[in-house]
């Protein structure tokens, strides 16, 4: 059997019929949309084309509410450096303990120019309190900013909810919705969501290509300032073979949404089903009532994540991990901790994130090598002896220091 | 993944002398389950010789922790404790062909289980004597306790200063705001102000004059041995060394011996001892591996 793919959360395989479309885009109709020569003139219809296909997907009203962006990252910054710049009065934002490090690491280094950052927490299934964030909602906040789906969890907030408590409140929201975008279906339109990021790379586009859904109306400021492309919203020249490749994958996204909710759904089930009945002392994360139909986050007690990994690519199968040393950090990943997870556990999470490139086939296999790849590491871990964890693993080992 | 070498990845597919030793006389852990590694080395020593028989490790952690856990007890085991003492940190990554600068501290931990582990033996205590932060400077594995706790001692004021003392952010220069933002906040805590203007701290090196206008070929040589004599420490202290081959025009070639021959920092440390002498001596100083000359076909031409 040929190498198995389940880290799709982290980014997927570009799609052949993406390819397909972007292709002369890059070989005949290369032209700069901007221009007036029969090398550019189907770039601006296939753009046009590409703005309502990402326009069905997502249920805007507009297709105009569509700025192409490089990436996920940048549509994050864009929206929350826009509402900052917009509303110079207002120096707070909200948003959660487990946004993704786009987010985080931007709304640190705000804090350290004087915003003040609420960071809502998560109870032990990663689920957010409400009335907790309804009591911060005033008109001293600038902006909302909470992910639409978590990326290791799969945890799904209820944005559309939050998007009109802040609405009610005057208070912009954004939702990074890069995880979910393609997985479950949504109308925008019918939520007070005023902006929204979205990655290519995440639903079988290629990297390099973003977006950011603006509501028309919405109070806005460039990042990128320049010539007129986006209408003035995102300048530099268009990245005409990527857009037009985004295109087909939002179309391509919303054929298979019903096969993601109900194939892919199975074989994550299955996976998960197959894992948590073989093996002891495992368990998964997140919110099992309330996730993207793709993803599973299982902690293995006692051994490391890293490990764990290198093990499973031994035997053909990509997935990812929380733990610390992934990184090179010595935190495990602050979901984890944000969640509560105890450290014998937060350090041997893996997460299999599926597509509909995936088949039942694979996810036997992994159960199959599963557990002998646990067992495995256990026999070498001090917190570990036969059968179980030692006794009050805790306090069993007594290191020097610790 | 990681990018690591061959060694690691034998040792960690199949580690050696996985396991609690049974009849251990000896037996040293460090780390800890909250850290993300853990290691347990138990010990049969001989009571009259004190050469270690047997070794044996159980270890929580990534791959490189655990090939750090099984290439020590290969090392270890025959040597007499006295000899096991000797073995550094750096003998465990360089048995292992090397570490990447994030996985160092696995080698480290490694270290210090053995004397953890000696210590029991002897009935002694152990005390760790460092601790550990977040890597900051990738390019000399330098985290940010460190840098911290040398911007207190020497009372540092800028990025350069930080660099001269510690080496971090000497090389890509990519971890330059992180270590602002160190000093920044330590700065803060003795209540002064971090200025990115200081003047900089005076370090013993800076003692060697700073020569004005061009220089002969014989000045040139003695400034660049009168340089690396003062950088010699710093290296020494890692157990490497530097030696000066030749010098062809503005090009020193030098060999890197000890440790930093063969480490895969040496390039880095080259880079910094290159822009230390380029400040010293105020021209443009190109440093080149020895093992380069033999490349230009003919010396006097070049």
């Amino acid at each position: 059997m040929t190498d198995i793919y389940l880290d799709n959360n982290a980014t997927t395989k570009v799609d052949p019929a993406v390819v397909d479309v972007m292709i002369p885009y890059f070989l005949e109709q290369y032209g700069n949309p901007s221009s007036i020569h029969k090398f550019a003139d189907g770039v601006a219809r296939g753009l046009k084309q590409a703005r309502q296909q990402v326009q069905a997907l997502i249920g805007a009203e507009h297709d105009s509410e569509i700025i192409f962006t490089s990436c996920g990252t940048e549509s994050n910054s864009t929206a929350i450096l826009s509402a900052i710049k917009a509303q110079p009065n207002k120096k707070e934002i909200i948003t959660t303990t487990v946004e993704h490090p786009a987010i985080l690491s931007l709304c640190e280094h705000l804090e350290k120019e004087g915003y003040t950052i609420h960071r809502l927490p998560v109870d032990k299934a990663g689920r957010l309190k409400l009335d907790a964030y309804q009591r911060l909602l005033s008109d001293q906040v600038a902006i909302v900013s909470v992910m639409w789906a978590n990326n290791e969890t799969g945890t799904i907030f209820p944005v559309a909810e939050m998007a009109e408590m802040a609405n009610a409140a005057g208070v912009m929201f954004h939702t990074d919705a890069v995880q979910a975008v393609g997985k479950i279906p949504m109308m925008l339109q019918d939520t007070k969501i005023d902006m929204l990021s979205l990655s290519g790379h995440k639903l079988h586009a290629p990297k390099g290509i973003g977006v950011l859904y603006l509501r028309r109306g919405t109070r806005y400021r460039p990042l990128l300032r320049g010539g007129h492309q986006e209408r003035g919203r995102r300048a530099g020249t268009e990245n005409s073979a990527s857009i037009v490749g985004l295109g087909k994958a939002c179309e391509l996204a919303q054929n298979f949404i019903e096969y993601e909710n109900i194939q892919v759904k199975a074989m994550r089930d299955r996976l998960e089903q197959g894992i948590t009945e073989q093996i002891g002392h495992c368990f998964v994360t997140g919110d099992m009532y309330n996730r993207l139909p793709n993803t599973t986050d299982i902690a293995f007690e006692y051994i490391e994540g890293e490990s764990i990994l290198m093990l499973l690519n031994k035997a053909g199968i990509a997935a990812s991990s929380g733990s610390a040393c992934t990184s090179g950090s010595l935190e495990p990943s602050h979901v984890m901790r944000a969640m509560d997870i105890p450290y014998t556990a937060a350090h041997g999470t893996i997460r299999f994130s599926f597509s509909r490139y995936n088949t039942m086939a694979e996810v036997e296999k992994v159960i199959e090598v599963m557990p002998g790849i646990v067992a495995t590491l256990r026999k070498l871990s001090p917190y570990w002896s036969g059968d179980g964890p030692v006794a009050n693993p805790e306090q069993a080992f007594a290191p020097t220091y610790a | 993944m990681w990018d690591y070498s061959d060694k690691v990845k034998e040792h960690f597919f199949n580690p050696k002398n996985a396991g609690a030793v049974v009849d251990a006389n000896a037996t040293g852990e460090v780390g800890s389950i909250s850290c993300g590694d853990a290691l347990r080395l138990t010990l049969k020593v001989d009571d009259d010789s004190e050469i270690i028989l047997e070794a044996g490790f159980q270890t929580f952690g990534c791959g490189s922790a655990i090939a750090s856990s099984s290439v020590l007890t290969e090392i270890i085991k025959g040597m007499t404790l006295d000899e096991a003492l000797k073995v550094t940190n750096q003998d465990i990554a360089d048995q292992l062909e090397g570490l990447p600068p994030e996985k160092m501290h696995c080698s480290v931990m490694g270290r210090e289980a053995l004397q953890a582990a000696i210590a029991n033996y002897r009935g002694e205590e152990w005390k760790d004597d460092h601790e550990e932060g977040a890597l900051i400077c990738k390019c000399f594995a330098i985290d940010a306790v460190m840098i911290e706790e040398m911007v207190w001692a020497n009372k540092l004021r800028t990025v350069e200063d930080v660099t001269n003392f510690t080496k971090a952010g000497g090389g890509c220069a990519a971890c330059h705001e992180d270590i602002e933002a160190i000093l920044e906040k330590v700065l803060a805590e003795k209540g002064e102000k971090f200025d990115p203007g200081a003047a900089p701290v005076k370090k013993p090196a800076e003692t060697i004059a700073a020569v004005k206008g061009p220089l002969t070929n014989l000045q040139r040589i003695k400034k660049i041995e009168e340089v690396l004599e003062s950088l010699r420490p710093a290296l020494m202290a890692d157990g490497g060394d530097v030696e000066l081959v030749e010098v062809i025009g503005n090009t020193a070639y030098v060999n890197m011996t000890g440790a930093c021959n063969g480490c895969q920092m040496a390039a880095m440390t080259i880079a910094g001892i290159q822009q230390r002498l380029m400040e010293v001596m105020g021209e443009f100083i190109k440093v080149v591996p020895a093992s380069e000359m033999a490349k230009l076909v003919n010396i006097e031409v070049a």
